[in-house]
């Protein structure tokens, strides 16, 4: 026998379908279509890239604000690829709306939109179409202007305060443990009779990370001629070999030992990253380097690397960009570079004015970005406690969709 | 001419995928230049590859520690190669019948296919899966409460634990759903607020390292990746 809950949900759910696939009653008619908009205008959006088009149109006559219950719940915008066989759904407008910009075009191609109002009950009005337009790309993407003039102040900082330097201005920056830890380490290893290890992690040359990793190799490599220690370089990247290579001999013939160099030691092993980190960690194991620096992009094999070299007792200087590793270098490595050390490493090491230069000027954008944020939260906070149309609203606004877009 | 040349190359490289970014019209520069780098690492993989096999070879024949390892890395790089190239068991593609070679080499029941996802693959998925105990080892010495930070640091990797797992939200259950005490909540509310903005202020940081370097790269400022002067 069945409990009587059960009973009685069987029940409900009997009615409930019936009523659910029962035919509409007679006089029950669905609602009928409201009144199609009219006047769609397609044009180009302007000074963008060529992948946008802005969309105007006149309201449906029924789509009166004033009048309740509502006739018209938004409209609904399609478009026709030139040559395509099916017309797709490309936005969605709430009711009073009459423009919108349609954006992720392809620049080349035309596209015909057409335009229908929505009634209550999802019901849509004939559709209205445009003429055929084709997006075009303007000299200038207007969009990125915010974003253009702060990359001009601050290179334009940068600049400045490297030919400051040079000049004989006096740069003071603060010391990095990580990096005066350098010549320790390698000085340890000389003590020891053991190999210096540097991965330059598992990127190409196309990756900023890369690059300065390597800068920071030809520094790391000087103090390793000076002391005479054997520095070993496994790469990922058969360029980043031979750029490594390049790096690592110019800088034993700068400290004055071109002998020391042994092209050797730097050397590929394959692109995959865990057939690297193998090799990596195999070879730790057995080297027993007795200081790992890692220095470039890093990502799942940070971990591995890092407690491989704990495991050793090597001491161990980190430092990428990569934010989700720099928990693992900070918990397993006695120093890490974070973030913007790791790119100020080959200026802080070298010492020279051009570099320290740098350094400065990256200082002028950090106060920018200090008081955009400033100006930011006050704004929002603004927009967030005042009505709609107040300036902090329209700040907010600009900010938003102008600046941050 | 040993570094002017490369030097050039690097800075009108740069200067166009900068304007690609602002300029329309020259996104299609930006992308030649990407596919240049493409050209280039494939030609480079044959230095690569010939490193490799020089590098393993000699170890081979000094019978350095670990040389047997080197004899499995040239074996299987060489196998690899030949059952590639060579296209061995591949069917010819159904559109060209009598040709031997139309084939995919990639396509499934392939040798290549075989060594890739029976071989390659299985290697690979138990090095990943070794981090987990990687993970617990670093845990373990980061996690002791030694001084004040590490403390709050061991608290707050508890909650985040504790509010990733059932235990977690059955202990707190009894609060409201909206309470910020629930133990999921707070480790989202820990999550999305404290640990962003520190994410974002290192972000802020290394985007002002990144623009720093590039143009110091851009204008030759710092050429000392490029080696050695002639």
């Amino acid at each position: 026998m069945r409990p009587a809950s059960t009973t009685f949900l069987a029940q409900a759910f009997v009615i409930l379908a019936s009523a659910m696939l029962a035919p509409a009653a007679p006089g029950q008619s669905p609602p009928a279509p409201p009144a199609p908009p009219s006047n769609l205008q397609a044009v180009d959006h302007p000074w963008d890239d060529g992948t946008s088009i802005d969309l105007a149109w006149t309201l449906s006559a029924d789509d009166t604000p004033n009048i309740a219950p509502a006739r018209v719940t938004g409209y609904v915008i399609r478009s026709r690829k030139d040559g395509a066989s099916e017309t797709i759904e490309v936005a969605r407008t709430g009711p009073g709306e009459t423009s919108i910009k349609i954006g992720d075009l392809e620049h080349g191609e035309s596209y015909t939109f057409d335009i229908a109002a929505v009634g209550t009950g999802g019901a849509q009005s004939t559709a209205v179409a445009a003429a055929p337009i084709e997006p075009r790309r303007q000299i200038f993407n207007a969009s990125r202007l915010p974003l253009m003039a702060l990359l001009a102040v601050i290179c334009g900082a940068i600049i400045a305060y490297i030919i400051l330097a040079r000049g004989g201005m006096k740069i003071h920056v603060r010391k990095i443990a990580g990096l005066q830890a350098v010549e320790e380490a390698v000085g340890r290893a000389t003590e020891m009779g053991r190999p210096v290890l540097f991965v330059p992690g598992i990127q190409d040359m196309n990756e900023i990370m890369t690059i300065a990793g390597l800068i920071a190799l030809g520094r790391v490599a000087k103090v390793a001629a000076e002391y005479d220690a054997t520095l070993e370089v496994p790469t990922a990247r058969s360029l980043v070999m031979a750029a490594a290579r390049e790096t690592v001999h110019a800088a034993f013939l700068a400290a004055g030992r071109p002998d020391s160099y042994n092209e050797e030691l730097i050397y590929y092993v394959t692109d995959e990253q865990f057939g690297y980190v193998a090799y990596l960690t195999g070879h730790m194991v057995r080297a027993k380097p007795a200081a790992c620096f890692y220095l470039g992009a890093f990502y799942a094999e940070s971990l591995i690397l890092a407690e491989t070299g704990n495991a050793i007792g090597a001491i161990q200087i980190a430092g990428t960009a990569e934010t989700a590793q720099l928990p693992f270098f900070v918990a397993a490595c006695d120093y890490t570079l974070i973030g913007e050390e790791f790119y100020a490493a080959s200026a802080y090491l070298s010492g020279e004015p051009d570099q320290l230069g740098s350094l400065k000027g990256q200082d002028v954008g950090k106060v920018i970005v200090i008081a955009f944020m400033i100006v930011g939260t006050i704004v929002a906070t603004g927009a967030e406690l005042t009505n709609p149309g107040s300036i902090f609203s329209r700040a907010y606004e600009f900010i938003m969709h102008t600046v941050l877009s | 001419m040993k570094r002017t040349i490369p030097l050039l190359i690097t800075s009108v490289g740069g200067i166009i995928l900068i304007l690609s970014f602002f300029i329309p019209f020259a996104q299609e520069w930006g992308e030649t230049v990407a596919v240049w780098f493409d050209i280039l690492a494939g030609i480079a993989f044959i230095l690569g590859g010939g490193n490799l096999l020089k590098t393993q070879l000699k170890k081979i024949s000094d019978r350095k520690p670990g040389w047997g390892y080197a004899g499995v890395t040239v074996v299987a790089f060489l196998a690899t190669l030949y059952v590639g190239i060579a296209k061995v068991g591949v069917p010819p593609n159904e559109q060209y019948p009598d040709k031997a070679w139309s084939g995919d080499y990639q396509a499934e029941g392939t040798p290549f296919w075989w060594a890739y996802e029976y071989g390659f693959r299985p290697l690979v998925a138990t090095m990943f899966a070794m981090l987990a105990f990687y993970v617990a080892s670093a845990a373990f010495r980061a996690f002791r409460a030694k001084n004040l930070e590490a403390t709050l640091l061991l608290g707050t990797a508890f909650i985040i634990l504790l509010g990733r797992t059932y235990a977690g939200v059955w202990l707190t259950s009894p609060l409201p759903d909206d309470s910020p005490l629930r133990l999921e909540t707070f480790s989202d509310t820990i999550r999305d607020v404290f640990t962003t903005i520190g994410t974002r202020a290192i972000m802020i940081g290394v985007a002002l390292g990144i623009a720093s370097t590039s143009l110091k790269i851009i204008l030759g400022v710092d050429r000392s990746y490029l080696g050695a002067r002639e």
